[in-house]
């Protein structure tokens, strides 16, 4: 009498009595997306193009590491990346002129929570506004903004540092950074059907298809 | 450990790329080997007792310290006139060393030399740490360092704010950026690598400290898009701070008017040394290591020569330097600069300045034989040699010109004390210690990128395992 409820629960995926929202192990949890696992990176290049083709939008491709031409074949979009860091490097030649004009060159008062006195420095009988003697430290606070920028914008574009995720919850998908490819399809995409959606990936030939719960 | 073949020859096989990973088939053996020193429960004996010592440098040079603010810049042998001493020469040899990480990651990265990916990882984390062995030493030099904060514009009660016009000041910033900047790159560079060992932990400690430093990565698609750009735009960003980072060490001596200093070689002559000494560290730090912890099929023989011809390249231009500067002195009919470079090279520090032209421009020259280049012994010992005669140019150029300047009346002459010579020997320490806790508990190799460089990682391979018969599918 038993026997036949453990297949059920060890194999989900044969079964197509499971309502498609639960989780068949436990019951409870909400399913999250389908993940399917390739050992060659010929082959998640192929599934990818499959499954962009058949018009998902919330997919996504985890590998170990950065597969040539994947991202584009997935169809996603140029980041605006360098657009910030542009901004970023302005931003940092900006403050590096006037942070040396102000301080050396000018006798301001301002207040910014202190208040903030410039100086008229006479060195060597240098000009007070001897922009050559600024470049360098100009041209280091452009560097400093624009790399700081590049790495703070990498990280919050993709919504980084994320301690929890269906992905990183799933026991199955550790090798992701270590040599298995994984095609991964969100429950919430208006063309997911579960069984559709495990027979388009199916028709992949993954090496697995995993259930991800949220 | 490999049932395949070491193709350990340096040989060019015309037609042919150069494997860049030896004994490898998956990729899966790549990750199990280079986390290897990782996981491991009980790294090896060498590592054991090097940490034992260079751990009690780094407590001496502490101490050392605490002794100095405590005294007084009196326990240095700095005096009038030679104000700079041990600390400079300090300071400059450690931000020399610093380049090579910067400039393999960034540089060797534009130029699509992929062979960079195996020694990246660890010439960046030798750039932080060389970097952080040259902060203290100006910091120290300060005297009263309790006002070190008066390096920094730092709006405070008595209106007086750094003096924007000194190369010192610009230094500050050139350090201080090129420190955050390598920091970032070298972070950057690791998430994905330390994904790997959060994946791979076997208790709950590693697990959760790698994964808090992993930051969540997941190797998505969408992410390593971003990733892949920051890294180009990051590579684009540090070649010319790398260059500029030296230049405006130089300007620290070229800027000023004394003799032997006030010359428009200085910058592109002190990146080539940085480049020199830093490449000279790499060797000397790979060469142990790769036996230490068996990674001989991917730090290989081949890495090792073109590690060797960068600095033969780097050691010729550094001895072209040395020639111009005196060229340039005859040249220019100024008595001062003629005699400064007569005086460096026969006068009271003749012999520093032959132990720099015997280190730095006749010992590179024995890589132009391929047998030298392929001679882990050779190579050892002339990275060695070339680490000694770059401290020594420093060494040389601090000291003489600022001993022997215009009048005599005011010349003087330099004698270290052991103080002197401990904190330097102590900074090895620090310097040490934090690279070996680096390569027992951080990836030592750049995982991900070392992966992509496989052939394996073509995604137009093929659909199988058995890609060599793809390869030439697609090509017909």
């Amino acid at each position: 009498m038993t026997t036949p409820m453990v297949e059920t629960q060890t194999k989900p995926k044969t079964s197509k009595m499971i309502v498609e929202d639960m989780n068949p192990d436990t019951g409870t949890s909400k399913l999250w997306g389908l993940a399917a696992e390739f050992s060659t990176p010929a082959e998640i290049m192929e599934a990818a193009k499959k499954v962009r083709a058949a018009g998902f939008r919330w997919w996504d491709c985890h590998t170990p590491f950065p597969v040539h031409g994947l991202d584009f074949a997935m169809g996603v979009k140029y980041t605006i990346l360098p657009i910030l860091v542009f901004f970023g490097g302005i931003t940092g030649a900006s403050i590096g002129l006037i942070l040396q004009v102000f301080t050396n060159s000018l006798e301001l008062n301002i207040w910014a929570i202190v208040p903030v006195v410039g100086y008229q420095f006479e060195v060597s009988g240098k000009p007070l506004l001897s922009l050559p003697a600024f470049i360098p430290v100009i041209f280091e606070l452009t560097m400093l903004l624009s790399a700081g920028t590049t790495v703070m914008g990498m990280f919050l574009l993709n919504k980084l540092p994320c301690f929890y995720h269906p992905v990183l919850k799933s026991t199955e998908m550790k090798r992701l950074t270590d040599d298995r490819f994984y095609l991964v399809i969100e429950s919430r995409d208006p063309k997911f059907v579960k069984p559709r959606t495990e027979e388009l990936l199916e028709s992949l030939k993954p090496d697995k298809i995993i259930e991800l719960e949220a | 450990m490999t049932t395949l073949p070491v193709d350990n020859t340096t040989m060019e096989k015309p037609g042919e790329r150069p494997p860049l990973v030896l004994g490898h088939t998956s990729f899966a053996t790549v990750t199990s080997e280079i986390c290897r020193p990782n996981e491991t429960r009980k790294p090896p004996m060498a590592w054991y007792v090097t940490m034992a010592i260079s751990s009690c440098m780094a407590m001496m040079l502490g101490a050392l310290i605490g002794y100095l603010i405590l005294t007084g810049v009196g326990v240095w042998g700095n005096n009038n006139p030679v104000m700079w001493g041990f600390p400079i020469v300090n300071f400059v040899f450690w931000v020399g060393i610093g380049h090579a990480g910067t400039l393999i990651s960034a540089v060797l990265f534009l130029f699509r030399q992929n062979w960079r990916t195996s020694i990246n990882r660890f010439a960046e984390a030798m750039t932080i740490f060389a970097v952080i062995c040259a902060g203290t030493f100006p910091g120290i030099h300060i005297g009263r360092v309790w006002l070190a904060y008066w390096l920094f514009p730092i709006p405070n009660q008595m209106s007086m704010w750094p003096q924007f016009r000194s190369p010192l000041l610009w230094d500050v910033f050139a350090v201080g950026t090129y420190f955050t900047v390598s920091l970032m790159f070298w972070y950057v560079g690791m998430v994905p690598d330390l994904a790997t060992l959060r994946d791979r932990a076997t208790n709950k400690i590693k697990a959760v400290s790698y994964g808090i430093f992993a930051l969540g990565w997941r190797g998505s698609m969408r992410h390593w898009h971003r990733y892949e750009r920051a890294y180009l735009l990051l590579a684009a960003l540090a070649t010319p701070l790398v260059l500029s980072v030296h230049t405006i060490v130089s300007f620290d001596f070229a800027v000023s008017q004394l003799p032997g200093w006030h010359t428009t070689i200085f910058p592109p002559y002190f990146v080539a040394g940085a480049i020199f000494s830093g490449f000279a560290m790499v060797l000397t730090l790979a060469i142990p290591s790769r036996e230490l912890w068996g990674l001989k099929n991917f730090i290989t023989l081949r890495h090792l020569e073109n590690m060797a011809k960068i600095i033969l390249l780097t050691g010729t231009m550094v001895g072209y330097a040395y020639a111009m500067e005196f060229f340039m002195a005859w040249y220019s009919g100024e008595i001062y600069e003629q005699f400064a470079f007569i005086n460096r090279a026969f006068g009271q520090y003749a012999w520093a300045y032959w132990i720099m032209v015997s280190c730095n421009v006749i010992t590179p020259q024995i890589f132009w034989f391929k047998w030298c280049r392929r001679n882990i012994w050779v190579l050892f010992f002339a990275s060695l040699f070339v680490n000694i005669g770059m401290w020594f140019e420093r060494y040389v150029i601090t000291v003489t010109s600022l001993a022997n300047d215009f009048l005599p009346s005011s010349w003087g002459t330099f004698e270290p004390t052991w103080v002197d010579m401990l904190t330097f020997v102590g900074s090895f320490g620090l310097f040490m210690t934090l690279f070996l806790l680096f390569i027992r508990f951080l990836p030592i190799l750049a995982i991900a990128e070392i992966k992509m460089v496989m052939p394996e990682a073509d995604p137009h391979a093929g659909h199988d395992h058995d890609h060599h018969n793809h390869q030439e599918e697609s090509t017909s």
